[in-house]
């Protein structure tokens, strides 16, 4: 059985990662390297305002005072900063020809990976800002939104259009000095998006980001900001692709998310990054902060994150719980598949009284890679008669991957309730045999046991998102049965 | 009549224990086989070679199926090919609904038979109809396979698979072990029902008693690896009487 076991183990394909392409496009790249001139440089090619460049200047001092992280369960090669591009731009991002002013070679590309730049042909209403490197190429449905009252533009944009809401808004729930990567995002940022949501509007379509590295050598670094006035609701989602390199490449991503009272706004994310080789060689490496903070009375947040992606998965979407009867939600399936390695999970921050959170993380390791959830609930003294319940689910295909679960529980009141419940299980040969006997194939049949180890999460996802995702947890452990 | 099965001089070993010892079967079209034999013998090995499972190494003889050597199959391609195992210990997955699996299972089939996916209207009159055959709870089809299932349903649940994949040669491994009466009537018309004239099952028990709900063509005693006797249904009466002191003695000539 031993035998059979390191055959199918040995037989660990490369899975199959449709995404791995590049496109071969003239694009503006600075030299490899970081210093002060290079965020001025930044700056400057977005053209902002004043403030922006103070913010970057006092991010980028603040950063180099600081350490990586060591605390998580990861190993995490030495990444040299001055080796990294920090802005990279197709050149001919508006094509001279094309009507709606996209360069047709980046709406192919974009084609290709699935998202149509074309409003016309989209019939699933969807309405996305397409970032390639360091730049967004195109958001559509700008004008359809803005009827509604809604703001939904690239970052550069809305700095230049709309710097007194980035003033309020930026880093006031991820302060750059929240950690390592932070104050780096926050001083080399070139693009990402933003959205804007007034009182008591529901967004009529959904809103979503997609994000493609395309050039080599460079990082991308991204924000994203979401605001929800008063009684408004918007549902977003996010996308990212990367091209199959033998090099590593940075990621490290802010996410900022601002709900009022009776507001509510889902964020779901399918991260697909290139995850490496069979043998652990090259693959992004993904630091991501994100945190929403529910500031008035029933707000809600909602994360749903499927991650199958990257060699290095660093991300904690969280809630601050502010206030009272505020909602928060984690709903996760993290896959490594190989050498990948991820930590991942959540904050929930309870502030407000009568607060409520529930985590459901369901980790899946394959091959040799290791998979962590790591969460912290916390209930402040004011915050009466609050509530957690947390599901952390592991399931092992083979006996050379690991899971582990870090739960850090601290509550300052009597009247709250936490509850963690935690599982761990293993696809074992007989019940792909079972299958098999049943005419199921061995990748169908890991499909199906996945699928259904999931489904509890896949199910809050938007139902494109969810086919896709579906699949992609089947590709991601092609091969991989122990 | 058409040979469907054809097992000649099969050994096989695990772990360097030599568990089969040179085992000759045929098995045609139309026929019922039953296999007795103490436990340990080597039944359940000899079931599992032949859907697939990589338990045993062979180390001599061969299979056919149907006029095609089985070890050129995976065990999908061999259950495609309408190869039938009712499992002794049935195994559990959790998360997997039945009708999620069963229906991923039978559009597998049919793929590879050339017809389209069965409509969710046509698959769920397909599974009712099979529910009513072997009268298994409704219930339990919208529960994850095997999970949390009693002794007795697994094996009722085993029947039902059968009724919905319509196999050629149905080989169940001691489905009526931890039946209680009326259950091993359910199966045992089940089995009745479902057998025609171009199909074939071989059955594996220890009691003679489901013997008397299907009559079987032949009687085989495996016995330490290797088939020592074979006759018609009143050796299953024999072995009842006489127990497997009788064979033993037999095989060592006294
Ligand atoms: N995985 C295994 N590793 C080692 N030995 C095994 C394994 N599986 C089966 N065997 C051995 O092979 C022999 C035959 O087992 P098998 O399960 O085929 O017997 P059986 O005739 O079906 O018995 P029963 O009537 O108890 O079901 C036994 O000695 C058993 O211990
Ligand atoms: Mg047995």
């Amino acid at each position: 059985m031993k035998k059979e076991q390191n055959k199918i183990l040995s037989e660990v394909t490369g899975s199959d990662y449709k995404y791995g392409f590049y496109t071969d496009i003239d694009i503006e790249i600075f030299p490899p390297g970081l210093n002060e001139d290079v965020v001025r440089a930044i700056s400057a090619k977005n053209e902002e305002p004043e403030f922006m460049l103070e913010f970057r200047l006092k991010a980028y001092r603040h950063w180099l005072k600081m350490e990586i992280p060591d605390w998580a369960h990861l190993k995490i090669p030495e990444i040299n900063y001055q080796d990294i591009s920090y802005y990279a731009a197709p050149k001919n991002k508006k094509g001279t020809e094309s009507p709606d002013g996209v360069d047709p070679e980046l709406r192919k590309t974009f084609e290709k990976l699935g998202i149509s730049l074309d409003e016309q042909k989209r019939l699933s209403g969807v309405a996305v800002d397409a970032v390639m490197d360091s730049v967004s190429v195109k958001t559509t449905f700008q004008e359809t939104l803005a009827e509604h009252g809604i703001i939904f533009c690239s970052m550069s944009e809305a700095i230049k259009e709309h710097p007194d809401l980035i003033k309020k808004y930026l880093g006031s729930v991820v302060p750059y000095t929240d950690n390592y990567f932070t104050a780096l995002n926050a001083a080399v940022f070139s693009d990402g998006s933003f959205c804007y949501i007034p009182k008591g509007v529901k967004a009529p379509m959904e809103l979503s980001t997609y994000f493609r590295i395309n050039a080599a050598n460079t990082g991308q670094f991204e924000r994203t900001l979401i605001v929800a006035e008063e009684g408004s609701y918007v549902s977003y989602l996010e996308g990212c692709t990367a091209p199959m390199r033998d090099e590593n490449q940075l990621h490290a991503a802010v996410v900022e998310i601002i709900v009022e009272k009776d507001a509510y706004v889902k964020y779901s994310t399918v991260q697909n990054w290139y995850p490496g080789d069979k043998n652990g060689k090259g693959g992004i490496f993904n630091f991501v902060t994100k945190r929403g903070i529910c500031r008035g009375e029933r707000s809600k947040i909602s994360w749903t994150q499927v991650e199958t992606g990257s060699a290095i998965t660093w991300k904690y979407p969280s809630c601050i719980l502010k206030g009272n009867n505020s909602v928060g939600e984690f709903n996760s399936v993290a896959v490594t598949n190989n050498y990948q390695q991820a930590d991942t999970g959540t904050k929930m921050i309870h502030i407000g009284k009568n607060t409520k959170s529930t985590i459901i993380s369901k980790g899946i390791s394959a091959g040799f890679s290791n998979n962590s959830y790591r969460g912290l609930v916390k209930v402040v003294k004011k915050a009466q008669n609050s509530r957690n319940f947390s599901q952390c689910d592991s399931l092992l295909l083979g006996d050379q991957c690991g899971a582990h679960t870090f739960p850090y529980i601290e509550v300052d009141n009597a009247n709250s309730i936490v509850e963690h419940e935690a599982t761990t299980s293993k696809i074992g040969e007989d019940q792909i045999f079972y299958c098999n006997q049943r005419g199921i194939s061995t990748e169908d049949a890991i499909g199906l046991i996945v699928n259904g180890y999931a489904k509890e999460v896949l199910n809050k996802l938007p139902m494109e998102f969810a086919v896709e995702a579906q699949k992609l947890l089947q590709i991601s452990l092609e091969g991989s049965v122990g | 009549m058409n040979s469907m099965l054809s097992i000649k001089d099969l050994r096989a070993s695990i772990e360097d224990k030599e568990i089969l010892k040179g085992i000759t079967l045929e098995v045609k079209e139309g026929e019922v086989h039953a296999i007795m034999g103490p436990n340990g013998s080597g039944k359940s090995t000899l079931a599992s070679l032949v859907a697939g499972k990589e338990l045993a190494d062979v180390t001599g003889g061969s299979i056919t199926y149907l006029g095609k050597n089985l070890f050129d199959l995976n065990p999908e391609e061999r259950s495609k090919a309408g190869i039938f195992l009712g499992f002794q210990y049935p195994t559990e997955i959790p998360g997997v609904t039945m009708v999620n699996f069963l229906k991923t299972a039978l559009n597998e089939h049919r793929k590879h038979k050339g017809l389209e996916p069965l409509s969710a209207k046509d698959f769920l009159k397909l599974l009712r109809e099979k529910k009513d055959m072997v009268e298994i709870d409704s219930k339990l089809t919208n529960r994850s396979v095997n999970a949390g299932f009693s002794g007795g349903e697994k094996k009722k649940n085993e029947i039902f698979q059968m009724a919905m994949l319509e196999p050629k040669l149905a080989i169940l491994d001691e489905t009526d072990s931890g039946l209680d009466i009326d259950a091993l009537k359910i199966v045992a018309n089940g089995v009745n029902k479902l057998k025609r004239k171009d199909n074939a099952t071989i059955i594996i028990t220890h009691y003679q008693r489901l013997l008397d709900y299907i009559i079987p063509d032949y009687v085989h005693v495996l016995f330490d690896g290797r088939i020592v006797k074979s006759g018609g249904k009143e050796l299953a009466l024999k072995l009842e009487e006489k127990g497997y002191e009788w064979i033993r003695n037999q095989v060592n000539g006294n």
